[in-house]
């Protein structure tokens, strides 16, 4: 997608972590229904802890978007907010133009029929085998024959590139594998929507490009919309449409892959360049280093 | 100094008030649980090979040590029942002193604290690794009620289990009696068994037994389901949730037995 693709609300790239954070403003659902997600002014806090403070974005149908942040900043917290685990605060959460947190346990699952998550390390089911794990949702759901299960989990093992491995346990698969099992299951109900919560992490360097293109792939051929929580920027950058940065709750940067490359923002750029300190600290915050080892004396 | 009393007994007050609310809050999210559990009775039925594979795992690979728990608990009951009663001349009661120990306490006791440390354990790591592992929460998301498709049918597993566990129980444990009292001692056969047979009611002694495993069973399965489901997910939260599964299905098993039996044999025998 160019740097000005349309439906992202795509404000230039808008930085400035001092101030009031500078999502795009709250859209109203009748107002653009082509977007897949839509979040307005959305908080959300455990207890009294708040994790999310004024979180807004939009994501189109078709889209791959990725929100990017340190660990401990909040990402996964908006997929089950999507995904209707967790109810905010304050704020609206919009999915194909419903309300999740108004939708009732009935209709809340139905809307989930239409998703698709991976999880951080897979979740499969280590009681089933590959294909078990895949067939799992189409018998839950539908009253397809066992032969055409049979044939759409090939398909989606196939996609993958996991259709020989599909009596295998998850116990015997390799991390990359895991996590290639848990995208076919993803979209064994062919999703609009798939969340993917850090699908990077720890994985080897084939394993990890293979998973950013199969996501890439999978959006492109099938219209899948794809949000991509992740703190791994040069995967993301390969594959995605458009970038949330959050910091401590909030979004405080936004743009496209190239606008990312192009920012001169010291958080943007710790970010993309790696480096340990920054607006982000190395150090947990503490007491001054000279008080505490003398504390004794 | 009275400032400092004041404040000392305020902050105690506190505690006490805060620990209270943890404790009511807890016990009011256990019972929305069990009730939460029972609703999804049905679910656990339709999706029958899910059950019996639960029974499986939690009656079947229980056997073994339930079996000879049973068979040596029966022995020892033999030799020491025997040593009594041959003082008093009553040792021909052996029989019906094993089978009403066994199937009235011991049996429905001893089987449900085996199972308890055995399968309840089992439950709760399970359910609890699941919940650690994001499984609980991948089933959330494909629509699918971990309540109804992992919970329910370990419950209802557990609850077909004990019983017949029971049961096997106290079968094994009149045999290894049997073994010891008429083949080791040389109790007359006929008095053994018939003694038994006259001695034990099947309304007061078996159904009442029967009752209890059942009863015990049911507090184990909801306690390891319940605390599998509540388990921090963590290693150690899984670790902690097991052994207060163990711990406090056997207090409860003790604990129901107790009020169980002042109501069943009240005036009895």
């Amino acid at each position: 997608m160019s740097d000005n693709a349309p439906g992202y609300n795509a404000a230039p790239l808008n930085i400035d972590p001092m101030s009031a954070p500078q999502a795009p403003a709250p859209v109203p659902a009748a107002a653009h229904p082509q977007y897949a997600v839509e979040l307005a002014d959305v908080t959300f806090a455990y207890d009294r802890r708040e994790v999310l403070t004024g979180i807004s974005m939009a994501v189109p149908h078709g889209g791959v978007v990725g929100i990017m942040g340190g660990s401990g900043c909040g990402k996964t917290t908006i997929l089950r907010l999507i995904g209707g685990q967790l109810r905010p605060k304050s704020g609206k959460v919009m999915v194909d133009g419903k309300s999740i947190p108004d939708l009732d346990r009935e209709a809340l699952y139905v809307m989930r029929r239409k998703l698709g998550m991976l999880f951080q390390f897979g979740a499969l089911f280590t009681d089933m085998s590959v294909y078990e794990n895949i067939a799992f949702a189409l018998r839950e759901h539908t009253d397809l024959p066992e032969e055409l299960v049979r044939d759409l989990v090939l398909m989606k093992l196939h996609a993958v590139g996991l259709r020989g491995a599909a009596r295998l346990m998850p116990s015997e698969l390799s991390g990359g594998m895991a996590r290639r099992v848990a995208l076919a299951r993803a979209i064994a109900l062919d999703p609009m929507l798939v969340m993917y919560d850090e699908p990077f992490a720890g994985l080897d360097p084939i394993s990890l490009g293979v998973i950013g293109q199969l996501i890439r792939r999978m959006s492109d051929a099938l219209g899948i919309t794809s949000l991509i929580v992740t703190h791994d920027i040069y995967e993301s950058l390969k594959i995605v449409d458009y970038l949330y940065f959050v910091s401590e709750g909030r979004i405080i940067a936004q743009g496209t892959p190239a606008e990312v490359r192009a920012s001169g923002d010291a958080f943007v750029r710790q970010f993309v360049d790696g480096n340990p300190d920054g607006p982000v600290p190395f150090h947990y915050p503490a007491a001054p280093y000279r008080a505490d080892l003398f504390a004794r004396a | 100094m009275l400032d400092t009393v004041a404040a000392g007994l305020l902050h105690v007050l506190r505690r006490v008030g805060g620990r209270t609310i943890a404790i009511i809050g807890w016990l009011g999210y256990a019972t929305r649980f069990s009730f939460a559990v029972v609703r999804e009775t049905p679910a656990a039925f339709s999706r029958l090979n899910l059950t019996l594979r639960e029974i499986y795992f939690s009656g079947v690979l229980s056997l073994v040590i339930i079996l000879v728990s049973g068979l040596f608990v029966g022995m020892v009951l033999a030799l020491q029942g025997y040593d009594v009663l041959q003082r008093y001349g009553a040792a021909e009661s052996l029989g019906v002193l094993v089978a009403l120990s066994l199937v009235r306490e011991l049996g429905p006791v001893v089987a449900g604290l085996l199972f308890a440390s055995r399968a309840g354990s089992a439950i709760t790591a399970e359910i609890g690794l699941m919940k650690a592992t994001e499984q609980l929460s991948a089933m959330e998301m494909m629509a699918v009620d971990p309540l109804a498709h992992v919970v329910a049918p370990r419950f209802w597993g557990g609850i077909i289990s004990m019983p017949l566990l029971a049961a096997l129980f106290s079968t094994l444990g009149i045999f290894g009696a049997y073994l010891v009292g008429v083949k080791l001692i040389g109790i007359d056969s006929g008095a053994f068994w018939g003694n038994m047979q006259a001695g034990v009611d099947f309304r007061y002694d078996i159904v009442n037994g029967v009752i209890k495993s059942i009863v015990f069973g049911l507090a184990v399965s909801l306690i390891a389901v319940f605390e599998g489901y509540d388990a921090k997910p963590t290693a150690e939260g899984v670790s902690t949730a097991t052994t207060r599964t163990v711990v406090e299905s056997s207090l409860a098993i003790l604990g129901l037995d107790f009020v169980l039996t002042v109501f069943m044999f009240r005036g009895v025998g």
